[in-house]
């Protein structure tokens, strides 16, 4: 079957997608977008969130065909250009990415939180990154870069 | 295998009475597990996101109707104050990307004793809204479920809405897992005061091969709840309901958790949410969270 689906504000087309497989599947191999990281296949890992139709899901999750006519940011999507979003620009100045794998799905989340919520305290932090796995267990820092980025768009608001 | 975008349901209707082994998919966060597993190959998709009126909630004959693809997400945010139980199950599912998906009408469809809807469903006496091409049924929750993940559903036909009466008392959910998200339930409790009828309604999940009531705990604590001049219930009273929500339950040793673990534990979560729902009948305030 033939998938028509917004990605990043570009109309794409991918084609002779089998029925059964998922969004992710789509976005990185046939759309070329290796951002978003395929692990669990099922809904515990969260290393390929992607926003669909603005609300962050398990791209894994999400049928190839339901996302037809769809709109899908991933987080190839969040820079504008060669300008880093915040919510980058903060994980790295805080050394918040280790091996990386989970990075394009917590920056989903977390970008997701501070447009939703933008003074989160460390309980809703937590609780919004409860579905992303790190397992070079750098929370601490993850942590960290999800308050430098809250900080810095309160400071530019 | 094919893949199906009704519009609207009368289509999904059609659709479904066409190719009964059509498999309905709106979160998709069990369907496509078992998809990207290989546990299942069905011979198509039946998807449900267009259908508008699987998607909204709104009153009906003084009930609350949630369409059944309404996520956890808008339940939790928009139907906290009318089902504070079933609210508070839902926001022990799973992850925010899952309650952005995921719905009670998948987790009636799944019909896994361990969803976390069920206890919330069966203590505020929800029904079942089923339709097909013959026409809509309701079903009481109660009976909907036929075995492990089995239920009433006829391969014909399709969840479409659960209807609930507006909460009249204070109601509760617990659950036991192993961290705060993400987690199957071991054994969870739904509770909720129904001082309308003055009665008090029950749900037991992870604790037997269905989702079930703790009818004898129902009975007995009926009889000891004074509705019209309402006291602290005695220590003794909270044991005995604790005990005998236990008895009802009839669990199994699997990796979560031993039997005997699990009916400790719902005797311990049902004293302690009947004292929390009591406390609040009592004037003491609502608790936010289990």
């Amino acid at each position: 079957m033939r998938v028509n689906v917004t990605v990043n504000g570009k109309q794409r087309t991918a084609d002779d997608v089998w029925p059964g497989e998922s969004l992710l599947y789509v976005l990185r191999e046939r759309l070329g977008l290796a951002g978003s990281k395929n692990a669990c296949e099922q809904g515990e890992c969260g290393s390929c969130t992607v926003y669909l139709d603005g609300v962050p899901a398990c791209s894994c999750l999400v049928a190839a065909g339901q996302a037809e006519g769809g709109d899908v940011r991933t987080v190839e999507g969040l820079a504008d250009g060669d300008r880093l979003d915040s919510v980058q620009q903060s994980f790295l100045d805080t050394g918040a990415v280790q091996c990386g794998f989970c990075t394009p799905g917590l920056l989903v989340a977390a970008h997701d939180l501070i447009e939703r919520n933008p003074a989160p305290s460390d309980p809703q932090i937590r609780e919004a990154l409860a579905g992303n796995l790190c397992r070079c267990t750098g929370y601490e820092k993850i942590m960290d870069a999800v308050r430098l980025a809250v900080e810095r768009k309160q400071a530019t608001t | 295998m094919d893949f199906f975008r009704p519009d609207s349901l009368a289509e999904a209707l059609a659709a479904k009475a066409e190719h009964a082994d059509a498999v309905p998919i709106a979160g998709g966060t069990d369907v496509m597990v078992e998809l990207n597993f290989d546990h299942r190959r069905p011979a198509a998709l039946l998807d449900l996101g267009r259908i508008v009126e699987l998607h909204e909630h709104g009153r009906q004959d003084g009930k609350v109707r949630i369409g059944a693809a309404v996520p956890y997400a808008r339940i939790i945010d928009e139907l906290g104050r009318e089902l504070p139980g079933l609210a508070m199950a839902a926001r022990t599912v799973g992850s925010p990307q899952i309650r952005n998906r995921g719905s009670v009408g998948g987790n009636l469809g799944a019909a896994s004793p361990a969803g976390d809807s069920h206890p919330a469903l069966l203590a505020a006496n929800a029904e079942v809204e089923i339709a097909s091409i013959r026409g809509t049924r309701m079903v009481p929750v109660k009976d909907f479920y036929t075995g492990v993940k089995r239920n009433v559903l006829a391969p014909d036909e399709l969840i479409t809405a659960v209807h609930i009466a507006p909460a009249t008392g204070a109601q509760q959910f617990s659950k036991v897992g192993t961290r705060n998200a993400m987690v199957i339930a071991v054994c969870a409790f739904g509770l909720a005061l129904h001082p309308d009828q003055k009665r008090v309604g029950t749900g037991l999940g992870s604790a037997a091969p269905t989702p079930r009531p703790a009818t004898k705990a129902e009975e007995f604590i009926a009889t000891e709840l004074d509705w019209e001049s309402p006291k602290p219930l005695a220590d003794s009273v909270l044991r005995r309901f604790g005990a005998l929500v236990a008895e009802a339950a009839s669990p199994i040793d699997d990796v979560r958790g031993s039997a005997a673990y699990r009916r400790h534990a719902l005797a311990v979560l049902a004293r302690r949410t009947l004292g929390w729902a009591w406390s609040e009948h009592l004037g003491g305030g609502r608790r936010a969270c289990a």
